[in-house]
Protein backbone atom coordinates (compact mmCIF):
# COMPACT_ATOMS: atom_id res chain seq x y z
CA UNK A 1 0.00 0.00 0.00
CA UNK A 2 1.29 3.49 -0.96
CA UNK A 3 1.80 5.89 1.94
CA UNK A 4 -1.04 8.87 0.37
CA UNK A 5 -3.36 5.63 0.09
CA UNK A 6 -2.70 4.69 3.84
CA UNK A 7 -3.14 7.97 4.79
CA UNK A 8 -6.73 8.65 3.38
CA UNK A 9 -7.98 5.50 4.92
CA UNK A 10 -5.92 7.23 8.23
CA UNK A 11 -8.32 10.38 7.21
CA UNK A 12 -10.98 8.38 6.82
CA UNK A 13 -10.60 6.23 10.43
CA UNK A 14 -10.12 10.05 12.01
CA UNK A 15 -13.38 11.76 10.98
CA UNK A 16 -15.37 8.63 11.19
CA UNK A 17 -14.34 8.15 15.03
CA UNK A 18 -14.65 11.82 15.73
CA UNK A 19 -18.18 11.75 14.48
CA UNK A 20 -19.64 8.31 16.35
CA UNK A 21 -17.90 10.16 19.42
CA UNK A 22 -19.90 13.28 18.98
CA UNK A 23 -23.02 11.39 17.38
CA UNK A 24 -24.41 10.17 20.83
CA UNK A 25 -25.10 12.82 23.69
CA UNK A 26 -28.21 12.22 26.01
CA UNK A 27 -29.46 8.63 25.38
CA UNK A 28 -32.50 6.90 27.54
CA UNK A 29 -31.63 5.02 29.64
CA UNK A 30 -34.48 2.23 27.66
CA UNK A 31 -32.73 2.77 24.92
CA UNK A 32 -29.19 1.75 26.41
CA UNK A 33 -29.30 -1.91 25.28
CA UNK A 34 -31.16 -1.21 21.52
CA UNK A 35 -28.63 1.19 20.92
CA UNK A 36 -25.77 -1.26 21.86
CA UNK A 37 -27.86 -4.04 20.02
CA UNK A 38 -28.08 -1.91 16.95
CA UNK A 39 -24.44 -0.85 17.00
CA UNK A 40 -23.39 -4.43 16.86
CA UNK A 41 -24.94 -5.31 14.16
CA UNK A 42 -24.06 -2.07 12.79
CA UNK A 43 -20.11 -3.91 13.59
CA UNK A 44 -20.60 -6.90 11.38
CA UNK A 45 -20.18 -4.73 8.39
CA UNK A 46 -16.90 -7.08 8.58
CA UNK A 47 -18.93 -9.51 6.41
CA UNK A 48 -18.22 -7.40 2.86
CA UNK A 49 -14.49 -8.62 4.06
CA UNK A 50 -15.44 -12.19 4.99
CA UNK A 51 -17.57 -12.16 1.50
CA UNK A 52 -13.96 -11.04 -0.52
CA UNK A 53 -11.98 -13.47 1.87
CA UNK A 54 -14.05 -16.30 0.39
CA UNK A 55 -13.87 -15.67 -3.06
CA UNK A 56 -11.72 -18.04 -4.15
CA UNK A 57 -12.01 -20.79 -6.10
CA UNK A 58 -11.59 -24.93 -4.84
CA UNK A 59 -11.33 -25.87 -1.22
CA UNK A 60 -7.88 -26.52 -0.57
CA UNK A 61 -6.14 -23.06 0.59
CA UNK A 62 -6.60 -22.37 4.45
CA UNK A 63 -7.69 -18.71 3.73
CA UNK A 64 -10.60 -20.15 1.79
CA UNK A 65 -12.14 -21.98 5.06
CA UNK A 66 -11.01 -19.00 7.32
CA UNK A 67 -13.20 -16.90 4.71
CA UNK A 68 -16.38 -19.05 4.37
CA UNK A 69 -16.53 -19.39 8.81
CA UNK A 70 -16.12 -16.00 8.76
CA UNK A 71 -18.72 -15.52 6.25
CA UNK A 72 -21.18 -18.05 8.90
CA UNK A 73 -20.24 -15.69 11.86
CA UNK A 74 -20.83 -12.08 10.37
CA UNK A 75 -24.35 -13.32 8.74
CA UNK A 76 -25.33 -14.65 11.94
CA UNK A 77 -24.04 -11.60 13.60
CA UNK A 78 -25.69 -9.22 11.01
CA UNK A 79 -29.24 -10.94 10.52
CA UNK A 80 -29.32 -11.72 14.30
CA UNK A 81 -28.36 -8.39 14.99
CA UNK A 82 -30.94 -6.28 12.98
CA UNK A 83 -34.07 -8.50 13.82
CA UNK A 84 -33.54 -8.35 17.88
CA UNK A 85 -33.09 -4.73 18.06
CA UNK A 86 -36.08 -4.62 15.64
CA UNK A 87 -37.77 -7.07 18.01
CA UNK A 88 -36.79 -4.81 21.24
CA UNK A 89 -37.95 -1.42 19.69
CA UNK A 90 -41.43 -2.97 18.65
CA UNK A 91 -41.51 -3.99 21.95
CA UNK A 92 -41.60 -0.26 23.32
CA UNK A 93 -43.54 0.77 21.39
CA UNK A 94 -47.03 -0.92 21.98
CA UNK A 95 -46.08 0.51 25.87
CA UNK B 1 -18.15 0.28 -12.54
CA UNK B 2 -15.67 0.74 -9.59
CA UNK B 3 -17.05 4.64 -9.23
CA UNK B 4 -20.49 2.83 -8.87
CA UNK B 5 -19.52 0.98 -6.10
CA UNK B 6 -17.54 3.51 -4.30
CA UNK B 7 -21.30 5.61 -3.92
CA UNK B 8 -22.60 2.63 -2.87
CA UNK B 9 -20.27 2.51 -0.15
CA UNK B 10 -20.72 6.09 0.66
CA UNK B 11 -24.57 5.63 0.63
CA UNK B 12 -24.19 2.86 3.12
CA UNK B 13 -22.17 4.81 5.46
CA UNK B 14 -24.34 7.67 5.38
CA UNK B 15 -27.17 5.44 6.84
CA UNK B 16 -25.22 4.06 9.16
CA UNK B 17 -24.31 7.02 10.75
CA UNK B 18 -28.21 8.56 10.87
CA UNK B 19 -29.02 5.21 11.69
CA UNK B 20 -26.93 5.30 15.15
CA UNK B 21 -28.04 9.06 15.43
CA UNK B 22 -31.59 7.47 15.03
CA UNK B 23 -31.21 4.85 17.42
CA UNK B 24 -30.69 7.01 20.35
CA UNK B 25 -34.20 8.62 20.23
CA UNK B 26 -37.18 6.96 21.41
CA UNK B 27 -39.66 7.92 18.58
CA UNK B 28 -37.00 7.46 15.92
CA UNK B 29 -35.21 4.43 17.44
CA UNK B 30 -37.23 2.00 15.34
CA UNK B 31 -36.75 3.34 11.67
CA UNK B 32 -32.69 4.15 12.51
CA UNK B 33 -32.52 0.23 13.17
CA UNK B 34 -34.17 0.39 9.83
CA UNK B 35 -31.85 2.53 8.18
CA UNK B 36 -28.79 0.60 8.90
CA UNK B 37 -30.31 -2.20 8.22
CA UNK B 38 -30.52 -1.28 4.27
CA UNK B 39 -27.26 0.37 4.43
CA UNK B 40 -25.99 -3.19 5.22
CA UNK B 41 -27.72 -4.24 2.40
CA UNK B 42 -26.75 -2.14 0.03
CA UNK B 43 -22.60 -2.75 1.43
CA UNK B 44 -23.09 -6.27 0.58
CA UNK B 45 -24.56 -5.78 -2.56
CA UNK B 46 -22.40 -3.80 -3.80
CA UNK B 47 -19.63 -5.86 -2.83
CA UNK B 48 -20.69 -9.06 -4.22
CA UNK B 49 -20.76 -6.80 -7.49
CA UNK B 50 -17.64 -5.37 -7.59
CA UNK B 51 -15.80 -8.66 -7.19
CA UNK B 52 -15.28 -10.94 -9.69
CA UNK B 53 -17.40 -14.01 -8.67
CA UNK B 54 -15.77 -16.86 -8.37
CA UNK B 55 -17.76 -19.15 -5.72
CA UNK B 56 -21.08 -17.64 -5.55
CA UNK B 57 -22.37 -21.46 -4.38
CA UNK B 58 -19.98 -21.14 -1.49
CA UNK B 59 -21.04 -17.31 -0.23
CA UNK B 60 -24.90 -18.23 -0.84
CA UNK B 61 -24.65 -21.30 1.17
CA UNK B 62 -23.19 -19.65 4.18
CA UNK B 63 -25.37 -16.64 4.14
CA UNK B 64 -27.92 -18.92 4.08
CA UNK B 65 -27.07 -20.99 7.14
CA UNK B 66 -25.53 -18.05 9.25
CA UNK B 67 -28.58 -15.37 8.24
CA UNK B 68 -30.93 -18.65 9.46
CA UNK B 69 -29.35 -19.14 12.37
CA UNK B 70 -29.76 -15.60 13.58
CA UNK B 71 -32.86 -14.96 12.48
CA UNK B 72 -34.42 -18.01 14.70
CA UNK B 73 -32.37 -17.24 18.08
CA UNK B 74 -33.46 -13.49 17.28
CA UNK B 75 -36.91 -14.27 17.14
CA UNK B 76 -37.23 -17.34 19.63
CA UNK B 77 -35.02 -16.36 22.28
CA UNK B 78 -36.83 -14.77 25.60
CA UNK B 79 -37.39 -11.03 26.34
CA UNK B 80 -35.37 -11.47 29.30
CA UNK B 81 -32.66 -12.96 27.64
CA UNK B 82 -31.59 -10.35 25.46
CA UNK B 83 -28.61 -9.29 26.36
CA UNK B 84 -27.00 -12.68 26.98
CA UNK B 85 -27.95 -13.02 23.00
CA UNK B 86 -26.26 -9.62 22.20
CA UNK B 87 -23.18 -10.74 23.94
CA UNK B 88 -23.41 -14.06 21.72
CA UNK B 89 -24.20 -12.23 18.08
CA UNK B 90 -21.26 -9.60 19.02
CA UNK B 91 -18.28 -12.57 20.04
CA UNK B 92 -19.40 -13.70 16.64
CA UNK B 93 -18.63 -10.08 15.07
CA UNK B 94 -15.04 -10.66 16.67
CA UNK B 95 -14.40 -14.17 15.50
CA UNK B 96 -15.25 -13.03 12.04
CA UNK B 97 -13.11 -10.05 12.11
CA UNK B 98 -10.67 -12.70 13.42
CA UNK B 99 -11.03 -15.23 10.51
CA UNK B 100 -10.83 -12.39 8.34
CA UNK B 101 -7.50 -11.23 9.23
CA UNK B 102 -6.23 -14.89 9.41
CA UNK B 103 -7.62 -15.48 5.69
CA UNK B 104 -5.90 -12.91 4.55
CA UNK B 105 -2.43 -13.21 6.17
CA UNK B 106 -2.77 -16.96 4.61
CA UNK B 107 -3.96 -15.75 1.05
CA UNK B 108 -0.71 -13.56 1.25
CA UNK B 109 1.73 -15.48 2.62
CA UNK B 110 1.33 -18.55 1.18
CA UNK B 111 0.21 -19.47 -2.77
CA UNK B 112 -0.24 -16.44 -4.26
CA UNK B 113 3.32 -14.60 -3.75
CA UNK B 114 2.01 -11.39 -2.71
CA UNK B 115 4.48 -10.52 -0.12
CA UNK B 116 2.85 -9.16 3.12
CA UNK B 117 3.79 -5.53 3.84
CA UNK B 118 4.23 -2.85 7.04
CA UNK B 119 0.47 -1.86 7.21
CA UNK B 120 -1.05 -6.14 6.30
CA UNK B 121 1.07 -7.22 8.85
CA UNK B 122 0.05 -4.52 11.78
CA UNK B 123 -3.62 -4.39 10.75
CA UNK B 124 -3.66 -8.50 10.55
CA UNK B 125 -1.87 -8.24 14.17
CA UNK B 126 -4.40 -5.36 15.48
CA UNK B 127 -7.18 -7.14 14.52
CA UNK B 128 -6.25 -10.59 15.58
CA UNK B 129 -5.80 -9.07 18.95
CA UNK B 130 -9.03 -6.90 18.94
CA UNK B 131 -10.86 -9.48 17.46
CA UNK B 132 -9.81 -12.48 20.00
CA UNK B 133 -9.91 -10.59 23.04
CA UNK B 134 -13.72 -9.90 21.85
CA UNK B 135 -14.61 -13.17 20.87
CA UNK B 136 -13.72 -14.80 24.70
CA UNK B 137 -14.56 -11.72 26.40
CA UNK B 138 -18.27 -11.87 24.90
CA UNK B 139 -18.26 -15.46 25.55
CA UNK B 140 -17.63 -15.63 28.97
CA UNK B 141 -19.88 -12.75 29.36
CA UNK B 142 -22.36 -14.61 27.99
CA UNK B 143 -21.86 -17.59 30.33
CA UNK B 144 -21.98 -15.46 33.27
CA UNK B 145 -25.28 -13.61 32.42
CA UNK B 146 -26.71 -17.11 31.43
CA UNK B 147 -25.74 -18.83 34.97
CA UNK B 148 -23.53 -21.30 33.06
CA UNK B 149 -20.42 -19.85 35.54
CA UNK B 150 -20.48 -18.33 38.34
CA UNK B 151 -21.72 -13.84 38.05
CA UNK B 152 -19.94 -14.01 40.75
CA UNK B 153 -16.30 -11.76 40.11
CA UNK B 154 -13.12 -14.54 39.70
CA UNK B 155 -10.11 -13.05 40.87
CA UNK B 156 -6.82 -14.35 41.81
CA UNK B 157 -3.37 -12.84 43.03
CA UNK B 158 -1.74 -11.36 40.86
CA UNK B 159 -4.45 -11.01 38.17
CA UNK B 160 -3.10 -7.77 36.56
CA UNK B 161 0.47 -8.46 36.41
CA UNK B 162 -0.19 -11.27 34.82
CA UNK B 163 -2.54 -9.49 32.25
CA UNK B 164 0.62 -6.82 31.54
CA UNK B 165 2.78 -10.15 31.20
CA UNK B 166 0.60 -11.28 28.34
CA UNK B 167 0.46 -7.83 26.73
CA UNK B 168 4.02 -7.24 26.80
CA UNK B 169 4.78 -11.11 25.54
CA UNK B 170 1.81 -9.99 22.31
CA UNK B 171 4.13 -7.16 21.46
CA UNK B 172 7.58 -9.05 21.84
CA UNK B 173 5.67 -11.45 19.27
CA UNK B 174 4.31 -9.48 17.01
CA UNK B 175 7.40 -8.13 16.77
CA UNK B 176 9.04 -11.49 15.39
CA UNK B 177 6.11 -11.86 13.13
CA UNK B 178 7.54 -8.56 11.46
CA UNK B 179 10.75 -10.46 11.07
CA UNK B 180 9.47 -13.78 10.26
CA UNK B 181 6.10 -13.19 8.44
CA UNK B 182 6.24 -16.70 7.11
CA UNK B 183 6.49 -18.49 10.26
CA UNK B 184 3.28 -19.77 11.69
CA UNK B 185 4.21 -20.83 15.14
CA UNK B 186 4.64 -16.87 15.85
CA UNK B 187 1.09 -16.48 14.67
CA UNK B 188 -0.28 -19.33 16.50
CA UNK B 189 0.99 -17.47 19.85
CA UNK B 190 -0.58 -14.19 19.24
CA UNK B 191 -3.60 -16.34 18.32
CA UNK B 192 -3.51 -17.79 21.82
CA UNK B 193 -2.62 -14.56 23.88
CA UNK B 194 -5.52 -12.34 22.23
CA UNK B 195 -8.07 -15.33 23.35
CA UNK B 196 -6.27 -15.68 26.54
CA UNK B 197 -6.88 -12.19 27.28
CA UNK B 198 -9.93 -11.57 26.26
CA UNK B 199 -11.12 -14.66 28.95
CA UNK B 200 -8.75 -12.86 32.30
CA UNK B 201 -10.50 -9.51 31.43
CA UNK B 202 -14.00 -10.25 31.33
CA UNK B 203 -13.92 -12.90 34.24
CA UNK B 204 -12.62 -10.55 37.67
CA UNK B 205 -15.83 -8.71 36.59
CA UNK B 206 -19.02 -9.33 38.54
CA UNK B 207 -22.30 -10.52 36.06
CA UNK B 208 -24.28 -7.18 37.27
CA UNK B 209 -22.06 -5.09 35.47
CA UNK B 210 -21.91 -7.64 32.10
CA UNK B 211 -23.84 -4.83 30.07
CA UNK B 212 -21.17 -2.25 30.44
CA UNK B 213 -18.70 -5.02 29.53
CA UNK B 214 -20.44 -5.73 26.80
CA UNK B 215 -20.95 -2.30 25.54
CA UNK B 216 -16.79 -2.23 25.62
CA UNK B 217 -16.47 -5.25 23.80
CA UNK B 218 -19.47 -3.96 21.33
CA UNK B 219 -17.12 -0.99 20.68
CA UNK B 220 -14.31 -3.64 20.09
CA UNK B 221 -15.82 -5.37 18.07
CA UNK B 222 -16.30 -2.32 15.95
CA UNK B 223 -12.42 -1.34 16.19
CA UNK B 224 -11.76 -4.77 14.80
CA UNK B 225 -13.65 -4.69 11.56
CA UNK B 226 -11.75 -1.40 11.10
CA UNK B 227 -8.85 -3.19 11.33
CA UNK B 228 -10.37 -5.05 8.98
CA UNK B 229 -10.74 -2.29 7.01
CA UNK B 230 -6.66 -1.45 6.95
CA UNK B 231 -5.61 -4.86 5.83
CA UNK B 232 -8.79 -4.68 2.74
CA UNK B 233 -8.15 -1.03 1.66
CA UNK B 234 -12.20 -1.10 2.08
CA UNK B 235 -13.35 2.51 3.19
CA UNK B 236 -16.79 1.43 4.00
CA UNK B 237 -15.61 -1.34 6.87
CA UNK B 238 -13.28 1.78 8.10
CA UNK B 239 -16.44 3.95 8.56
CA UNK B 240 -18.63 1.74 10.25
CA UNK B 241 -16.12 0.25 12.45
CA UNK B 242 -14.73 3.18 13.67
CA UNK B 243 -18.17 4.61 14.43
CA UNK B 244 -19.22 1.95 16.35
CA UNK B 245 -16.23 1.68 18.02
CA UNK B 246 -16.10 5.39 19.06
CA UNK B 247 -20.02 5.86 19.96
CA UNK B 248 -19.40 2.26 21.61
CA UNK B 249 -16.76 3.95 24.04
CA UNK B 250 -19.29 6.59 24.45
CA UNK B 251 -22.40 4.66 25.20
CA UNK B 252 -20.22 2.54 27.60
CA UNK B 253 -19.25 6.15 29.54
CA UNK B 254 -22.99 6.87 29.67
CA UNK B 255 -23.73 3.17 31.11
CA UNK B 256 -21.07 3.63 33.63
CA UNK B 257 -22.29 7.32 34.66
CA UNK B 258 -26.04 6.03 34.98
CA UNK B 259 -24.00 2.94 37.64
CA UNK B 260 -21.79 5.85 39.26
CA UNK B 261 -18.89 4.21 38.14
CA UNK B 262 -15.74 5.02 36.15
CA UNK B 263 -14.49 3.90 32.82
CA UNK B 264 -11.29 3.33 34.14
CA UNK B 265 -12.24 0.61 36.25
CA UNK B 266 -13.83 -1.29 33.86
CA UNK B 267 -10.52 -1.44 31.56
CA UNK B 268 -8.55 -2.13 34.62
CA UNK B 269 -10.74 -5.24 35.08
CA UNK B 270 -10.95 -4.15 38.57
CA UNK B 271 -14.92 -3.76 38.38
CA UNK B 272 -16.57 -6.12 40.00
CA UNK B 273 -14.71 -6.07 43.05
CA UNK B 274 -16.27 -2.22 43.85
CA UNK B 275 -19.65 -4.05 43.67
CA UNK B 276 -17.90 -6.98 46.15
CA UNK B 277 -17.29 -4.57 48.92
CA UNK B 278 -20.29 -2.08 48.65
Amino acid sequence: MTVSALLILIYVLVLASYLGFELISKVPPTLHTPLMSGSNAISGITIVGALIACNEMGYTSMAKWLGMFALILASINVVGGYAVTDRMLKMFKKK
Amino acid sequence: MSTAIQIAYLVASILFITGIKLLGKTKDARRGNMLSAIGMLIAIIATLLTINLLSYVEIFVCILIGGAIGLFYATKVAMTKIPEMVALFNGFGGLASFAVALSDYFQKSSATGVSLDAVNLTSIIISVLIGGVTFTGSMIAFLKLDGKISGQPITFKGQHPLNLLLLIAFVVTSVLVFLNPGNLVFIGVLIGISLLLGILTVIPIGGADMPVVISLLNSYSGMAACATGFILNNNVLIVAGSLVGASGIILTQIMCKAMNRSLTNVLLGGFGQTVATG
